[in-house]
């Protein structure tokens, strides 16, 4: 297992080393530095020199690093250090030189409660925050709480404390999609799909059992025919025509988190859990089924000669008109040898950024049914020898809320809890840009 | 404290840092000494040495704050090595931490007792960790059931004695599971550092308490135990049907590690299961989570790819139709889209063939150079394992020599070649593939152009001419090139005699007279010998039908595959070797596991000393060991160091010198060795071997090994005349640079 944590910052000095094992010696630190930090051909993300792996990943302007011996588990040594990541998060807002060094005695401390001879423990957030705080816990404040502390540390329900109590039972739920979109030179889309997440925020007392449901086509579509091994997760096949109900979903796979009954989801897909208390990811989605675009992108590029490259980029929302997207960046790149750009816009701003090799093309506000244009000149430099420009794709970013690109719908949240309280939930739905590129 | 007088007496400066430190540390204010104690765990992040101050941290043990206890706590793991003797002053606050009323601060006094690696704590470790191991509190029961595997990796023997194994046997049993994932955790790595305890046997009892610990632990737990059922070998059918059906909703799991996990398990297990149509099932179940895996961080998403290459090897169907996730993102990191390609490849087939090569066009008109050329690789790779669309390839692969692009054309010309091999009937476009002759530099290229000049010189008007400009510049070759237009010029001369009399001559003579490589001059007498005997002989031999291709996407030998698929998800997975190929010395090491095995013979019987003997082995007298695995180690090392660099040996072994005729000698190394290294070095041996009686190898032992890689790089610079082989040389050097490094190292 992990031998020990390193984090580096960019400049490669050491901000904190933990060993785990005594095989972690301080010199593997200087190893790394050599080997990786100062070596720019480094490709892969694993290092293996003799018998120590390095297995690093970079966060802002951070390495991470998990040092290890012998045949370990790398899928499990990337996700903890990206868990490691997500916790800093929580923690200092951000997770990056700055932060570690201001708080690097409770990094220490983290590091301590999460790791016990280099392997995970718990690294749930909420229940970390109850013991390891910034405050620092009082011994004898510790001494009637630590036992409960301890026992949701590792009880069943490990991320829920008891006795949770609000004045006002809500629970917010928000569901995320980043659209991925590749189209090819010619126009036909080589790739979209969804990568949907669902957020939810749960200020819910006592030790509430929720029920969630989806327009997802396998739920709505069953009627108890096919529960066997086969009708379950993610299968397309067989009565797809007979189960096309108007408006459902089909989802290609789900990932839930650790507090939904994954059996009996396995069973007959329904979503039931006990959540933790406060923010957390409920489930993410993945739907290649009819995903609506947003927006359609039109663009002509033509190389005039070696000295000039005409634009004309026309981009149309494809949502309705009461709808709007806001932060809409188009990024249009431009050859490496541009010496100046002239550009203009029917809405927005555009700019040439030279740094990036690309004209940017900022809308504020890009509202459904409307179509913007751009037309643009770049006027390149000549250079000694003329290699063929690679033309990367044009890349695009929104977020455009009350829309779902999948067309997942929230159909219902029941939250059963012995109180029997009432509770209101509030949904939100928002459609981001993935990786929205389109070739030219 | 006479000591402390003294060292203060003669040794700290009365000014600077520590001497500042020390003063905080002793303060009468508490606030100060915690400061002090933050800024002495700051210095000793930065590398300072601050073990000076050890006597003055450790009197601050003692406190009710925890934070703070925690701070010495971490000082004292990193210096107690410094100070053994000192360390015996905490032992007491140790012993009554872990009968603190607190459950947190119990379990911190048993983690940190754990890491302090001084013979005199191990004797004070055992009946804290005795009680804490039946701590009412699960939260300290998990973290004891770990300090037995850090009592065990000190001192094996007590750990045995005092029947910490069977206690730990019996938490498998326990009610918390997290106590229970722990529990295993530390069984596994018991068993791992000594199997001949058999700590960790799964039995149809465990398996159920497991089974239920998976459904309610922590997503590492899970990982845990999801890993011991996969090595886990079931009874019957039966047995395993159920743990892939309890297992199998893991596949929901958010976090990446736990999906693969579950799904070695599953793929493991279903190999025993009768029931066909479960097995496709599964296999069906299977690749949704998969492809999910493909949108996770590039990291992971490394490790997912390259697993799913293997797994995709076992079972080709499993991913037919989601050709499109593996399409490379513009920003993906370089090694993500490589592997990228190499997962598409593998799945094309008739129905995905044309939008793959669209695919592919695209890449091959991107900048990175190895990517691009790769790319080109996939199209031919696709060709031709794909009759029909063999000819889009082709067509393909002709808008991309119009590219002009020298990296491009040349791997389009070796790509090509191979197509020659497998289809009949593309001669037609010879001619455009001669006009590019003087763009290639690299003996690859100009090796497969010379073969497809040679091979249909019949059908070229003018290949003696072509050919005569290579014979022109025949000295300043590399090797392969040589071998290659030796062939081809002997084959032009069989198929038109009557015009290229002189140029076989004139290639002969260079070949013997004017070149000291054994390896031409050899081939270059055999071709003399038979065209001077008889002419049909030499035609019979000469231009013999060869046995057609039929794939060039490198497939991985069955057995070695299989010895994989346990390691799925595992370091093995990703740069697809056995564990022992890659690691050098340390806990797994090959020739440990060997001592091991040999321990494991010899006290069968006896437990006891047998943990003793591997405890030995583990701590002092291992030292001989490891000095001789060092020693090895840089041969090893050698083949290890360009692992994360992998991918080229097949490239080496690109079947262009199986063309020429000494095919039986080339066909092994590229497969059957592990490495690039390796391989060329068996070359070497080969070219030893077949010269005029070189002395035999070198190889005596671990001292002799730099010289070996010194006489490896100036033997493929003499071999390979003026301009050595490019790839060889960054090889042979980066190679060297690593080991230095390593040295340094150890």
């Amino acid at each position: 297992m992990l031998s020990g944590i390193l984090l580096f910052n960019q400049k490669g000095e050491l901000l904190i080393m933990r060993a785990f094992r005594q095989d972690m010696r301080p010199r593997l630190a200087d190893v790394f530095r050599i080997q990786v930090i100062s070596n720019a051909q480094i490709r892969s993300p694993i290092l293996t020199l003799g018998s120590t792996t390095f297995s690093h990943i970079k966060n802002e302007n951070i390495y991470l690093v998990g040092v290890s011996k012998g045949n370990v588990n790398s899928a499990l040594v990337f996700e903890f250090l990206y868990k490691l990541v997500a916790l800093g998060k929580a923690y200092f807002g951000r997770f990056d030189e700055e932060a570690v060094k201001s708080n690097f005695v409770m990094v220490y401390e983290l590091l301590d409660e999460i790791l016990d001879f280099g392997y995970p423990q718990n690294t749930e957030t909420e229940t970390l925050k109850m013991y390891i705080t910034t405050e620092g816990v009082k011994s004898e404040r510790a001494l009637e709480d630590s036992s409960k502390i301890t026992m949701q540390a590792t009880g069943a329900l490990s991320w829920r404390r008891d006795n949770i109590k609000y004045r006002k039972n809500e629970a917010f739920v928000d569901v995320i999609e980043d659209v991925n979109l590749l189209v090819s030179a010619s126009g036909t889309v080589l790739r979209a799909d969804v990568n949907g997440a669902i957020e939810m925020r749960a200020y819910l007392s006592g030790t509430p059992e929720c029920k969630f449901g989806l327009n997802d086509r396998l739920t709505l579509g069953e009627n108890g025919a096919d529960t066997s091994l086969g009708g379950a997760v993610g299968n397309m096949g067989g009565n797809k025509a007979s189960k096309a109900a108007a408006g459902s979903v089909t989802l290609e796979d789900v990932s839930l988190h650790q507090c939904v009954k994954l059996s009996s989801f396995t069973n007959d897909r329904t979503i039931s859990f006990i959540p933790p208390d406060g923010s957390f990811q409920l489930m993410t989605y993945r739907a290649t089924e009819n995903v609506n675009l947003p927006f359609k992108v039109h663009a002509i590029v033509n190389e005039l000669g070696k000295s000039k490259v005409e634009y004309s980029i026309a981009i149309r929302s494809n949502y309705g008109s009461k709808l709007f997207a806001t932060n809409v960046v188009i990024r249009i790149p431009t050859p490496l040898n541009t010496a100046t750009t002239t550009h203009r816009a029917s809405q927005g701003k555009a700019k040439y950024e030279p740094a990036e090799n690309a004209i940017i093309w900022k809308i504020a506000r890009f509202t459904g049914q409307s179509e913007f244009v751009l037309s643009a000149e770049a006027e390149l430099s000549a250079m000694t020898n003329q290699k063929a420009w690679s033309r990367p794709p044009l890349s695009m970013q929104f977020s455009l809320l009350m829309f779902t690109s999948s067309g997942l719908l929230v159909r219902y949240l029941k939250v059963f809890e012995k109180g029997n309280y009432s509770s209101v939930k509030w949904v939100r739905y928002m459609t981001r840009a993935g990786s929205y590129e389109i070739r030219f | 404290m006479a000591v402390n007088r003294l060292r203060s007496a003669l040794a700290a400066p009365r000014k600077g840092e520590t001497y500042e430190l020390r003063a905080g540390l002793v303060s009468q204010y508490a606030w100060e000494r915690k400061e002090s104690i933050q800024k002495t765990i700051m210095s000793m992040t930065l590398g300072k040495d601050v073990s000076a101050l050890f006597p003055d941290v450790l009197k601050n043990i003692a406190t009710p704050d925890l934070d703070q206890k925690k701070l010495v706590y971490l000082y004292l793991m990193n210096y107690a090595k410094t100070h053994p003797d000192l360390c015996i002053l905490a032992v007491n606050t140790f012993v009554q931490d872990s009968e603190d009323p607190n459950p947190l601060v119990r379990a911190l006094a048993i983690r940190t007792m754990g890491c302090i690696r001084v013979d005199k704590m191990v004797d004070y470790m055992e009946e804290p960790l005795r009680k804490t191991l039946k701590d009412e509190s699960p939260y300290v029961r998990k973290t004891a059931a770990l300090g037995v595997a850090k009592l065990f990796d000190l001192n094996p023997s007590g750990c045995i004695e005092n029947g910490f194994l069977e206690t730990l046997q019996e938490m498998i049993g326990d009610s918390n599971p997290m106590v229970v994932a722990n529990a295993v955790t530390a069984l596994a790595e018991i068993d791992e550092a000594a199997p001949e305890t058999k700590a960790l046997v799964v039995t149809s009892q465990t398996l159920k308490k497991m089974m239920l610990a998976l459904n309610e632990c922590t997503e590492w737990g899970r990982i845990t135990i999801l890993t011991t059922l996969a090595d886990y070998k079931a009874k019957d059918n039966k047995e395993a049907e159920h743990i892939c059906e309890r297992v199998s909703p893991q596949f929901q799991h958010v976090n990446p590690a736990v999906v693969l996990a579950a799904v070695k398990v599953v793929f493991l297990h279903m190999q025993q299961i009768e029931n066909q149509q479960l097995h496709a099932t599964y296999l069906k179940k299977m690749s949704p989570p998969l492809v999910t895996l493909v949108s996770s961080h590039p990291e992971v998403q490394y490790v997912a790819l390259r697993n799913i290459d293997l797994l995709l090897q076992k079972q080709p169907g499993i991913l037919e139709k989601e050709i499109r996730v593996f399409f490379c993102k513009y920003n993906d990191p370089s090694y993500l889209k490589l592997t990228k390609l190499e997962i598409m490849v593998r799945i094309a087939n008739t129905s995905n063939a044309d939008q793959l090569l669209a695919e592919l066009k695209e890449y091959a008109m991107e900048v990175d150079m190895d990517f691009v050329r790769k790319a080109v690789r996939a199209i031919g790779q696709v060709a031709i394992k794909i009759e029909e669309c063999a000819e889009k390839a082709v067509n393909v692969l002709l808008e991309l020599i119009n590219t002009k692009i020298g990296y491009v054309v040349q791997e389009v010309i070796v790509v090509i070649k191979d197509i020659f091999r497998r289809y009949p009937g593309y001669e037609g476009i010879i001619p455009t593939l001669c006009q590019c002759i003087d763009d290639l530099d690299e003996p690859n290229a100009r090796g497969s152009l010379i073969w497809i000049v040679g091979e249909y010189a019949e059908k070229i008007s003018n290949a003696g001419d072509i050919l005569a400009g290579f014979v022109e510049g025949f000295s300043e070759e590399f090797t392969q090139t040589q071998l290659q237009i030796l062939t081809a010029v002997v084959k032009l001369f069989l198929k038109k005699p009557d015009q290229s009399q002189g140029l076989v001559q004139k290639v002969l003579q260079a070949a013997t007279a004017e070149n000291d490589n054994p390896d031409i001059r050899d081939r270059a007498y055999v071709y003399w010998r038979l065209l001077s005997s008889d002419p049909q002989i030499a035609k019979n031999i000469v231009l013999s039908a060869r046995p057609p291709i039929t794939s060039t996407i490198p497939v991985m030998p069955g057995p070695l595959l299989d010895s994989l698929l346990p390691n799925l998800s595992t370091l093995a997975s990703v740069y697809h070797k056995p564990p022992h190929t890659f690691l050098g010395h340390g806990r797994s090491s090959a020739l440990q596991s060997a001592a091991i095995e040999e321990a494991k013979q010899n006290a069968r019987e006896n437990p006891i000393a047998a943990a003793a003997v591997s405890a030995a082995m583990a701590g002092g007298s291992a030292r001989e060991i490891q000095n001789n695995a060092e020693n090895l180690l840089d041969i090893d090392f050698d083949g290890a160091a360009p692992a994360s660099m992998q991918k080229a040996p097949i490239a080496g072994a690109s079947g262009l010198e199986g063309l020429g005729g000494t095919r039986q000698r080339v066909a092994s190394p590229g497969i059957t060795s592990p490495t690039t290294a390796q391989g060329g070095m068996e070359d070497l041996m080969g070219m030893f071997g077949n010269g005029n009686g070189a002395p035999p190898n070198p190889m005596n032992g671990g001292g002799g090994s730099d010289d070996l890689m010194n006489g490896f790089a100036s033997m493929s610079m003499n071999g390979g005349q003026p301009p050595p082989a490019q790839s060889q040389l960054d090889g042979g050097g980066g190679d060297r640079k690593t080991k230095e490094d390593l040295l340094g190292l150890f």
